[in-house]
């Protein structure tokens, strides 16, 4: 009998290629065990929510005033709702045609593309065309989107960090498109080195494939790092002569910890840079209301800004947004609410200013404690994370952990991984799912769980992890036999 | 400036000369309407676009071979752009929209300058856009669950039906961590996938696996997702039926494969006929195309048949035989207008047949933006999909997973309406009010406007019996064709074009579903509120009789 058209050996092999970590086989496993009763500790998603933070009380009240329309003109809406959210979900509702259960345009709301435009401007200090903002279900929507746009077949490569996002992995292994890899220098705290991303190129030339695009994370995922400005800059130098879109996944641009360091746009630094350049580069800049102090996963929102993309390609990029119609409409006033968020005065702006600062001010401290108690760890260092979410250690593995992971079938970071949560139900993310230089292994943690559980979770990963290197390594004085 | 594919009832293969031709007269056309341009572009190859698709009109690009040498330093630019994207193509939206949204600028500025004060937009199924009004009791769920704080407050009641708020109390406690705000798995909330699975057995009488949904944003991405999963190269094709919703058509180009078109039969209210899928898969298979799936659309898009339940037993057989998989378009399950007729899904079918996950491969989309709900904006939806293998299964979940999940509001709402009120709920007398009102009315609108096309002279209109939309063939003068030529433009697209500039009604060309070659039509939905109809039956009738005036001959 031939095989079925959806029997394993005929689906389209760009599919099977196509990995992604994040929801892999720790995450499976996790959910097995956490099935059994055990308690799981789920660090393997930057999914704030669903480790206990609490959403922002403004834009939700806003957002379910647009759900139910019908309680504005309720005399007891007063009870539930303060005025200003009662205004701004009059406002919202004034800019769609049909409230939120019509397709709005196929780019998303006419008037909170402006909002988002505004707030880029407002941002940047240049201004932004509200005509070049595409909304989305999500970054991933715009990214896949994007490169949907770009590769054509396997001729054509994207530069990507490593480590990195398996987004970008998954999503350029499924359009059949070459990624090529350039390495974040890990004893420089995750430095973008310009050589090596001139290597990369000359490398992946040499194999016939064509470069056309290059993603920086930034802040970094899963590495923390956040860029200076002048490598910013030495980038978007990079770009205009090796000719390559920049993709900007600006998603963590509000988490950031530290203050050296602190956001900078990449259109922000193309501008300032100028002409040639600034007329020149092709940038695709991405944001969400997922992350930030708002961490609304669930909504699906974000959007796309692109600058110097020839119109005939925006048409294009249209078309194809049209083919899914809209995206949803309730995450495009979430997207709304988070580019124009209260002002002083508003009658929710206290309470709006003061959420958001606990959440932050929360957030790093726990990068603070995440990193102090990895580099506590015996044969784990780690650097601090700068901004975003993650926490990326290195561990060290002894040969015979490395031996005992082989005669287990799995790569060793995922024999630790596995072993980790087995052991304490942390439930974690081996670096190989991003990618890391030979020979070296990673696991990436969200610094999301309760600040008050923070504490807890370092010593009994410490626990493991001590006891885990102490099966595992050579004692000193132990007879080599 | 859209040119007609024409398309051969024989082989694809025969297609593709056509499409080339078409392509040609684009090229030399958008050569006269190339609009300078700072930016580099140059002519993409379309030549080089040699497979069998149906659909590739390419709209938008004013391009021209002059510029291709002068620069093509961008990276990105549409001649270097991934061709798969240039070839698709998505009518709904397509250039009669954007004139369309021309005009409503226009009116909006100089209000009175055109012969009608307001445009109607008739070319997509958005019902609320036109004024409909959501089914109260979901919103007050999702509202609910947007503020879950609220649940416990003393002043919720007065605000919020008490059966709203326990179902939004089941629903929360559905969500790990009650965590509203975060990402779920990827198939879905397990729970709300627990919901669905009952609400359908419910209306098949066959048992319905959680762990056999995937909940995602509208029906949509499903497609695309199955399309991706079976479409290897230019040599995998899916059997679609023409007239086709230009999802397919379009996703079938995005992900590289061939469309296989089999003809629905105007003649017998679109019927579909075992004997045109055999032959369509027999000229496909001779052409060296291996035929992976079929697409049904039940209730029809843009045709509005229902499927009698013999026919979708000849279909579910046809499919087994020939190893084909089922993908089942059943977003239009509530939309059934005519008494005669009923909805079955073909997993029922399949079942009654005796047929199980060894028998035959089905996928089964539905949308909370059809029915009674319509709640398109939501982008909530999911898919069915039986007789998988666990391997390939694994593989569905993480495509699924590479987006992480569909955004919850739309998985509560798909959750409810597959379980609305029931009776004895505090908000039952009120949804079945609501969901009847509607229903009715758009059998009534469906009625309404069909009758008025039949009056049409040259104008045949099958009845809807379902779904949303009117596609009514009007028989073309010899000389508003040959006017449509010397605008370049096919001769449904003019008409459609001459109706809009006339009345502010935009329908969407026939071409952008397919059509017989010769025929031409336009599909309308039956969408616009209904005190709006009679004024809109007057305007395009009086836009006909001039139009056939004019070009009567």
């Amino acid at each position: 009998m031939p095989p079925k058209p959806l029997d394993y050996e005929s689906i389209n092999e760009n599919v099977k290629k196509s990995q992604y970590a994040v929801r892999g086989e720790l995450y499976l496993r996790a959910s097995e065990l956490q099935k059994e009763g055990k308690k799981i500790i789920f660090t393997n998603v930057g999914n704030p929510h669903a480790l206990g933070q609490k959403p922002l009380s403004f834009p939700r009240q806003v957002v379910a005033l647009c759900q139910a329309p019908f309680l504005l003109d309720d005399p007891n809406v007063g009870l539930l709702f303060p005025a200003d959210a009662i205004a701004k979900a009059k406002h919202y509702l004034s800019m769609t045609g049909g409230g939120l259960g019509a397709y709005s345009d196929s780019r998303g709301i006419p008037g909170v593309r402006k909002e988002v435009a505004e707030f880029i401007q407002r941002r940047d200090g240049y201004p932004s065309d509200p005509e070049l903002i595409y909304l989305t279900d999500g970054a991933s929507k715009g990214v896949m989107q994007i490169l949907q746009t770009i590769i054509g077949g396997q001729g054509d490569g994207i530069l990507v960090p490593v480590p990195q996002y398996p987004l970008y992995s998954a999503t350029i292994a499924l359009l059949g498109g070459s990624l090529v890899p350039y390495y974040l220098e890990e004893t420089a705290n995750w430095g973008l080195d310009i050589n090596e991303l001139r290597q990369s190129v000359n490398q992946a030339r040499y194999k016939g494939i064509t470069v056309k695009a290059m993603v920086i994370i930034n802040p970094g995922n899963p590495t923390g790092q956040c860029l200076s400005e002048a490598n910013l800059r030495e980038v978007l130098q990079f770009c205009f002569e090796e000719n390559l879109v920049l993709l900007g996944d600006e998603v963590y641009q509000q988490n950031i910890y530290q203050d050296e360091r602190p956001f900078v746009s990449a259109k922000k630094v193309l501008m300032d840079i100028g002409p040639p350049l600034s007329k020149e580069v092709q940038l695709i800049s991405f944001h969400t209301v997922s992350k930030g102090y708002w961490g609304e996963c669930g909504q699906r929102g974000g959007y796309f800004e692109m600058t110097n993309i020839p119109p005939e390609t925006v048409d294009q990029i249209y078309k194809v947004a049209s083919i899914s119609l809209s995206p949803n409409v309730p995450a495009q006033i979430f997207m709304g609410l988070m580019v124009n968020p209260p002002k002083p005065g508003d009658i929710s702006y206290d309470q709006f200013v003061r959420e958001s600062k606990g959440i932050l001010e929360s957030l790093r401290r726990r990068a603070r404690i995440m990193t102090d108690g990895f580099n506590s760890c015996r044969n784990v260092v780690c650097n601090f994370t700068e901004g975003a979410m993650y926490s990326f250690p290195q561990i060290r593995l002894p040969p015979r952990a490395i031996e005992a992971a082989k005669q287990a079938g799995k790569v060793p970071d995922v024999f630790y991984c596995l072993k980790l949560l087995e052991a304490t139900g942390i439930s974690t993310v081996p670096g190989s799912g991003f990618g890391q230089k030979e020979g070296v292994f990673h696991l990436r943690t969200t610094i999301l769980p309760a600040e008050e559980d923070m504490p807890a979770i370092m010593d009994s990963f410490k626990k493991f992890n001590d006891d885990f290197m102490e099966q595992y390594e050579d004692h000193r004085g132990y007879s080599r036999m | 400036m859209a040119v007609s594919f024409v398309m051969r009832k024989s082989a694809a293969v025969r297609f593709r000369h056509l499409f080339n031709r078409s392509i040609a007269v684009l090229q030399n056309h958008h050569q006269h309407k190339h609009q300078i341009h700072h930016h580099p572009i140059s002519s993409s190859t379309y030549s080089s676009l040699s497979s069998p698709l149906f659909s590739s009109r390419f709209l938008s690009s004013s391009s021209s071979t002059s510029m291709a040498s002068s620069d093509s330093s961008f990276p990105v630019t549409v001649h270097n752009i991934n061709p798969k994207v240039l070839k698709c193509e998505y009518a709904v939206r397509g250039e009669v929209v954007t004139l369309a949204q021309q005009l409503q600028e226009d009116l909006k500025a100089k209000p009175g300058t055109h012969p009608f004060d307001e445009i109607i937009y008739c070319n997509i199924g958005n019902p609320q856009s036109l004024g409909q009004l959501p089914i109260t009791f979901f919103r007050e769920v999702l509202a609910l669950c947007d503020i879950p704080s609220v649940l416990e407050k003393p002043e919720t009641p007065a605000l919020f039906s008490s059966d709203a708020i326990e179902r939004a109390w089941n629903i929360i406690d559905m969500i790990p961590g009650q965590a509203t705000g975060a990402y779920s798995h990827s198939q879905g909330i397990k729970g709300l996938r627990d919901t669905i699975a009952k609400g359908i057995e419910e209306r098949d009488g066959f048992p319905a696996n959680p762990n056999d949904i995937f909940l995602t944003d509208g029906a949509s991405p499903a497609v695309h997702m199955m399309m991706q999963l079976l479409l290897r190269s230019e040599k995998d094709g899916i059997l679609c039926p023409i007239p086709q919703y230009p999802l397919y058509s379009a996703s079938i180009a995005l992900h590289g494969g061939s469309l296989v078109p089999y003809y629905l039969d105007e003649a017998t209210g679109w019927g579909l006929e075992i004997s045109e899928l055999k032959k369509q898969l027999e000229a496909a298979k001779k052409d060296g195309i291996s035929v992976r799936a079929l697409v049904v659309i039940n209730p029809g898009n843009p045709t509005g048949q229902v499927l009698s339940e013999e026919n979708q037993r000849d279909i579910v057989k046809f499919c087994k035989q020939e190893g084909l998989v089922l993908l089942a378009d059943e977003v239009y399950q509530e939309n059934v207008y005519v008494p005669e007729k009923k909805f079955h899904s073909f997993k029922k079918v399949a079942r009654s047949l005796g047929y199980g996950d060894n028998d035959i491969t089905l996928v089964s989309f539905q949308s909370v933006s059809k029915g009674y709900y319509g709640e398109c904006g939501k982008r909530g939806g999911y898919m069915e999909v039986t007789g998988f293998s666990a391997e390939v299964r694994e593989q569905i979940y993480k495509m699924a997973s590479v987006n992480l999940c569909s955004n919850i509001s739309g998985q509560i709402l798909a959750s409810l309406v597959m379980s609305p009120p029931k009776v004895g709920d505090e908000s039952y007398e009120l949804y079945c009010s609501e969901r009847d009102g509607i229903l009715s009315s758009l059998a009534r609108r469906a009625k309404t406007l069909e009758e008025a096309f039949n009056t049409l002279e040259g104008v045949t209109c099958n009845k809807a019996e379902g779904a949303m939309y009117l596609f009514p063939q009007i028989k073309l003068p010899q000389k508003a064709i040959e006017a449509a030529k010397a605008a370049k433009t096919a001769p449904d697209n003019f008409y459609c074009r001459n109706l809009l500039h006339a009345t502010g009604v935009v329908v969407v060309p026939g071409s952008g579903f397919g059509q017989v070659p010769g025929t031409w039509h336009f599909r309308c939905t039956i969408l616009p509120q209904e005190d709006k109809i009679p004024a809109i039956v007057t305007r395009i009738t009086e836009f006909h009789k001039k139009f056939m005036d004019k070009y009567r001959g």
